[in-house]
């Protein structure tokens, strides 16, 4: 590898782009340093605070599962079949990162609403999506399914059909053909989308906040202590926020550098 | 240890985005090796693959030992498929891979280490088992894909240019290794290549593919002396193709005998085998030739086939030797048929296989 600044223009790129490295660590190590660990301590001993971070983690959770069960053979399908409209389910499963996330609650909140037609039917069997756990998982699996469909597809496309074909002749149903060969190839992609499904949904706050405002997820429950109390009272739960996603994604990109040493 | 089946194709089209199978039939019978020749692009792969029942045909159908296993899944036909670059499971080890097939069919652990050695033991990969796939060469890992198809003592083995990706001695030596195997197991076995001389090497009889139609099938043999087109005639090209005993000579050469005539060659090999000479390698003239080539026969003109600035003059020494010369040659030494000539070629020019 050349040195970094071996010529001007080369010296000049790495100023321009430290400067946006600057801006994204910057904010994130004032926050985490301003608050003392005792006050850390006290945050999350705070039980509004913890029951908030755990039902995000838990809501996100679910979303990503809902998402691993629909979408892992969606992707597979969008790696293995070429079919007239396949760019419009592509488009569509990448519409979610494309719209505004407050907006897409609002589209959300006119099919799941009370008075909407899923609403309702939902709220014949007693599960109700307005401000409740369900609304969040909704808003959360909406917002950031992309994610994991895309890297599970990426993932399918890289096993090489032939592998398939190949375990067929020895006796494998598509089934077993799946289980045994296409998926355990593909299954880095797939944790690595899933991890990043994940971290995205429990970041969500725009989506989730016209949905279910109560019970509060980290984010609203920080944006409420935010308008209310001031920034004195909001840092200490950014605080906590930014390190449990940091490492989250610290676990991921480990997952993937798993991923590039193996290829 | 294998079974072995009779295929026979019926009235085959399969119709594919960029590949084409044009009413193909054939009659394998039970136990022969049927080597398909063609150029690169003419459905050959297409062709192995509906057979094994990966592509559904537009029309026609398949019959395995007499059965119909047209609308068969390929999980349930009992075919072996072996691929070009082997397509070795990455994520199991030799042993994994082998044992795949054997896994599926419930099989005691006991039971399924006991094939998965001896069938090692019989392509010499015994020594690979606990390995990845990712660290062998290229050889090791056909017969990994060999071992792995073979375990499960398929009807039918499906070999789709199994030898292309090897360097030119792994290949020799794995094609001889098909021929043992197929002697050793009797595998019913169809081999696709577009090497004439693998072909010739290995096939109990070629069929000659071109454009998704089978152009023509016969011995290997009569492949080169009649080929029965233009097509074939080009692909093949002119050569001088012998079938004879190989045996030590002096001097360090080996001799090859065939209708009487003893002919010097370099090589290690022995026993019944096929050497060919390229016709350009075979020098022609009027008075006998004081030369460094080791092999100089006495022969009369038998043919003269003009292809305009170039000359095929076919010589009978007996066996026909046909060798290529400019037109201009041709009218200088004043050849025609009938003439007595001379021959010589360097035992260097005789390629055994």
């Amino acid at each position: 590898m050349k040195p970094l600044f071996a010529d001007k223009m080369r010296t000049i790129f790495a100023i321009l782009g430290s400067l946006l490295i600057l801006f994204i660590a910057w904010p994130l190590l004032r926050t985490v340093t301003a608050s003392s660990p005792v006050l850390l301590w006290q945050t999350l001993l705070d039980e509004e605070v913890r029951d908030s971070i755990l039902l995000t983690f838990y809501a996100s959770l679910v979303a990503t599962g809902l998402a691993f069960i629909c979408g892992v053979p969606l992707a597979y399908l969008l790696a293995r079949l070429d079919f007239p409209g396949k760019w419009l389910i592509e488009g569509i499963i990448d519409v979610p990162i494309v719209v505004p996330h407050s907006a897409a609650g609002i589209a959300l909140l006119m099919v799941f609403g009370r008075r909407a037609l899923l609403g309702r039917a939902f709220g014949l069997l007693g599960v109700k999506f307005v401000s409740a756990t369900p609304g969040i998982v909704a808003a959360m699996l909406f917002v950031s399914l992309s994610f994991l469909v895309n890297a599970a597809r990426e993932g399918f496309e890289a096993v090489d059909p032939r592998l398939e074909r190949v375990a067929r002749t020895l006796g494998a149903s598509p089934w077993r053909t799946f289980w045994r060969v296409s998926f355990p190839l593909a299954w880095r992609s797939i944790l690595s989308g899933a991890i990043m499904m994940w971290a995205r949904g429990l970041s969500e706050f725009g989506a989730v906040v016209i949905l279910a405002y109560h019970p509060m997820v980290a984010p609203v429950l920080l944006y409420e202590r935010f308008e209310s109390f001031g920034l004195r009272y909001a840092r200490p739960v950014a605080t906590l926020m930014i390190l449990i996603c940091l490492a989250v994604f610290v676990a991921l990109r480990m997952v993937a550098g798993r991923k590039g040493a193996r290829g | 240890m294998s079974g072995s089946g009779s295929v026979q194709v019926r009235d085959l089209w399969v119709d594919l985005k960029e590949f084409h199978l044009r009413q193909i039939n054939l009659e394998i019978a039970a136990g022969e090796y049927f080597v398909i020749l063609g150029p690169t692009g003419a459905g050959k792969t297409v062709f192995l693959e509906t057979i094994a029942g990966l592509h559904q045909p537009h029309q026609g159908h398949i019959l395995l030992n007499g059965a119909d296993v047209t609308d068969v899944p390929p999980e349930r036909r009992g075919i072996g498929f072996v691929y070009q670059d082997y397509a070795l499971f990455p994520h199991l080890s030799v042993a994994g891979n082998i044992a795949f097939g054997l896994k599926l069919r419930r099989m005691g652990r006991k039971a399924v280490e006991e094939r998965v050695a001896a069938i090692s033991r019989l392509l010499s990969i015994d020594h690979l088992l606990h390995r990845m796939p990712g660290t062998l060469s290229g050889g090791e890992q056909q017969r990994v894909a060999l071992a792995r198809a073979l375990v499960v003592e398929p009807w039918l083995l499906l070999l789709d240019e199994p030898l292309s990706a090897l360097d030119p001695e792994t290949r020799e030596g794995l094609q001889r290794e098909l021929a043992r195997l197929h002697q050793a197991l009797g595998t019913t076995t169809i081999h696709v290549t577009h090497d004439f001389e693998e072909a010739v090497a290995l096939g109990d009889r070629i069929g000659v593919v071109n454009e998704g139609r089978v152009v023509q099938v016969g011995s290997p043999e009569e492949i080169f002396r009649k080929p029965g087109s233009e097509f074939v005639a080009r692909f093949v090209g002119v050569r001088n193709i012998f079938r004879g005993e190989i045996h030590p000579g002096e001097d360090g050469y080996r001799v090859l005998s065939l209708d009487g005539v003893k002919i010097a060659v370099v090589t290690d090999l022995v026993g019944q085998m096929h050497a060919s000479i390229r016709p350009e390698d075979i020098i022609i003239s009027r008075e006998p030739l004081r030369s460094s080539a080791r092999n100089c026969f006495q022969g009369r003109i038998v043919n003269i086939a003009n292809k305009g600035t170039v000359v095929y003059v076919t010589v009978r020494v007996p066996p026909d030797f046909t060798c290529v010369i400019t037109r201009r040659s041709l009218e200088e030494m004043e050849l025609r048929e009938g003439l007595e000539v001379y021959i010589a070629f360097k035992a260097s020019a005789v390629h055994i296989f």
